[in-house]
C-alpha cells in the first residue's frame, strides 16, 4: 500500500495527472465556449423577430435537431473520420474540441431559444413600436430578462459535457480518464487512480456550478441582483 | 386636410380577414374612440397603423403622404409619428419606470441622457408618478404601470397617440387614475385614437365615435349620435346591450 502511494506521489505521475487535468479542463472550456457562442448564433437564426429569413431558420433547426440526438461517442468518431476524409491532419485535441463544440452548440441553441421564447411577445412589440431594431431590443430588453432562463440548463449541460470528455480517451486523447487507465496499468491501485480523477472531475464541475451561480447574479436585472444577494 | 386618412384598409391574420375596407379620417387634435364587440378588429386597426401587422390592401396617409408599410424607413417614420399604449402596458420588466421612459429617446433617438432624464421626470410627474422613478414594473400597480406606459409613449413626442383598451386589464378602482391622465392629454390637444370599453368615458371625451363590427366600420358619428340616435340596427343592438348593464 505504501509503495502504491509512493508511486502515485512520484513527480512523474503527478505531472501526468496535472497535464491530463489541464487537457480535460481546456477541452471542456474551449468546447463549451465555442459551442455556446455557436448555439447562440443558431438560436438567433431561429428567431423570426431577429433574423426573419426562413432558410436560416430551417438550417438552424436541422442542425440542432440532428446533433442533439447523436451519442457523444458516435459524434466523436464522425468528427475523427471527417477530418481524416478531408485530408486534414489535426491533433486528437482538435477532434475532441470540435466534438464538444458541436454538441454544446446544439444544446445551447435549444436553451437560448427557450430563453428567448420565455419573454412575452409584447416586449418585442413594445420595442418595435419604439423603433428599436431587432438587435437593440435583443440586447437591451430581451436578453437581460432571458438570461435567468438560459443559464441554469446550459450549465447543467456543460457539466454533462465535462463528464462526456472522458469518452475522448477512446480516440487516444490524453485526458483525465486516460491518465487513470495508465496509472492503474502501471500498478497503482484502481481506488487511488480513479479516486484521484473522481476528485478532479468534481473540482472541475463544482467550479462550473459556482461560475454559473455567479453569472446568474451578474446578469440578473439590478433589482433581482439585490434580492439574490440577500438570500 | 385631415391629418390621418385611412382608405379601404384591410388586413388578415394568416388567411382570416380581420379588417375589411376600413375608411377613417382623423384631424389634428381629434379624439377618436373606437368601440365595438370583441374580435371586431379595433385593436387590429391600431396594430396595422403602427406596422405590427401588414395591411393586405388599402392605404394609410399621414399629412398627405401615403405610408409604405413594406419600407423599413417608412415604418420608422410612422412609428415616430404614432405612439401606441397597449392593453397589457408592455413595460420593459428589466428597467425602472424612469428607464422605460428614457430608453427610446436615448438609445433610438440618440438624445443626451441628462436632457431626456429631465423630460422623463416631468412626464412621470405629470401622470402622477413623481415618486416612482426608481420602481420596477412589478413593484407598481396595473394603473401605475399603465401610466408609465403612457409617459413612455409621450416621451417620443408623437403626433398621434394610440391607446389600445388601456383600462381593460385594470382593477375597477385603478381605471379612474388612467382615465384622468388621458383627460389631461385631451386638454393639451393631443391627437388620440382610443379603443375603449369605458362607454361613459368615451361619451365624455370623444369628438368622434367609431363603431366597428366584424372587421368593418359600421357607423361613425358624434358621441351623441352614436349613443342616442344610432342609425344602423347593429349599432343600436350593441349600444342597448352595453347600456343595459
Amino acid at each position: 500500500m505504501e509503495s502504491d502511494l509512493a508511486q502515485f506521489l512520484h513527480p512523474g505521475n503527478l505531472r501526468l495527472i496535472g497535464v491530463s487535468f489541464l487537457t480535460t479542463a481546456s477541452l471542456s472550456f474551449l468546447g463549451c465556449t465555442i459551442g455556446f457562442l455557436a448555439g447562440f448564433g443558431l438560436a438567433l437564426m431561429r428567431h423570426p423577430r431577429i433574423i426573419p429569413f426562413a432558410p436560416a431558420r430551417w438550417l438552424a433547426i436541422i442542425y440542432t435537431e440532428t446533433f442533439r440526438r447523436i451519442p457523444f461517442l458516435v459524434k466523436l468518431m464522425v468528427v475523427f473520420f471527417a477530418f481524416q476524409f478531408a485530408g486534414l491532419n489535426v491533433s486528437m485535441f482538435t477532434v475532441a474540441v470540435t466534438t464538444v463544440a458541436l454538441s454544446a452548440a446544439a444544446f445551447a441553441s435549444e436553451n437560448v431559444r427557450a430563453g428567448l421564447e420565455s419573454i412575452h411577445n409584447n416586449q418585442w412589440d413594445a420595442a418595435e413600436t419604439l423603433n428599436m431594431g431587432g438587435f437593440t431590443a435583443l440586447r437591451r430588453v430581451i436578453l437581460p430578462q432571458a438570461w435567468p432562463v438560459m443559464i441554469p440548463p446550459s450549465m447543467t449541460y456543460s457539466v454533462g459535457l465535462v463528464k462526456s470528455t472522458s469518452i475522448a480517451s477512446q480516440i487516444g486523447l490524453f485526458e483525465l480518464t486516460y491518465a487513470a487507465r495508465i496509472m492503474s496499468g502501471k500498478g497503482i491501485s484502481a481506488a487511488l487512480a480513479y479516486g484521484s480523477i473522481l476528485i478532479l472531475y468534481f473540482v472541475l464541475c463544482y467550479s462550473l456550478n459556482r461560475f454559473a451561480a455567479w453569472l446568474e447574479i451578474r446578469l440578473a436585472t439590478s433589482r433581482h441582483r439585490q434580492t439574490q444577494r440577500q438570500l | 386636410m385631415p391629418h390621418l386618412v385611412i382608405d379601404k384598409l384591410s388586413a388578415s391574420y394568416d388567411k382570416t380577414p380581420v379588417l375589411r375596407d376600413v375608411d377613417l379620417s382623423v384631424e389634428r387634435g381629434d379624439i377618436v374612440c373606437i368601440i365595438g364587440p370583441s374580435g371586431s378588429g379595433k385593436s387590429t386597426l391600431l396594430r396595422v397603423l403602427v406596422g405590427l401587422l401588414k395591411p393586405s390592401a388599402g392605404s394609410v396617409s399621414v399629412a398627405g403622404q401615403k405610408i409604405n408599410y413594406d419600407s423599413a424607413q417608412a415604418l420608422k417614420e410612422v412609428r415616430d409619428r404614432f405612439a401606441v399604449v397597449f392593453q397589457q402596458y408592455n413595460l420593459f420588466q428589466n428597467m425602472t419606470a424612469l428607464r422605460n421612459v428614457t430608453i427610446a429617446p436615448t438609445i433610438v433617438k440618440k438624445r443626451a441622457r441628462s436632457e431626456v432624464d429631465q423630460e422623463a421626470r416631468a412626464l412621470l410627474t405629470k401622470v402622477g408618478l413623481g415618486d416612482k422613478f426608481k420602481s420596477y414594473p412589478d413593484e407598481l400597480s396595473g394603473g401605475q404601470q399603465q401610466r408609465v406606459a403612457i409617459a413612455r409613449a409621450l416621451a417620443l413626442k408623437p403626433e398621434v397617440l394610440l391607446l389600445d383598451e388601456v383600462t381593460s386589464a385594470l382593477d375597477p378602482e385603478l381605471v379612474g387614475e388612467v382615465l384622468d391622465t388621458i383627460r389631461v392629454l385631451a386638454e393639451d390637444g393631443m391627437t388620440m385614437i382610443l379603443v375603449s370599453h369605458e362607454m361613459g368615458f368615451v361619451r365624455e371625451i370623444a369628438r368622434k365615435v367609431v363603431f366597428m363590427a366584424d372587421g368593418k366600420i359600421v357607423e361613425v358619428g358624434t358621441p351623441d349620435q352614436i349613443f342616442n340616435a344610432p342609425k344602423t340596427e347593429r349599432t343600436k343592438e350593441f349600444i342597448s346591450r352595453i347600456l343595459s348593464h
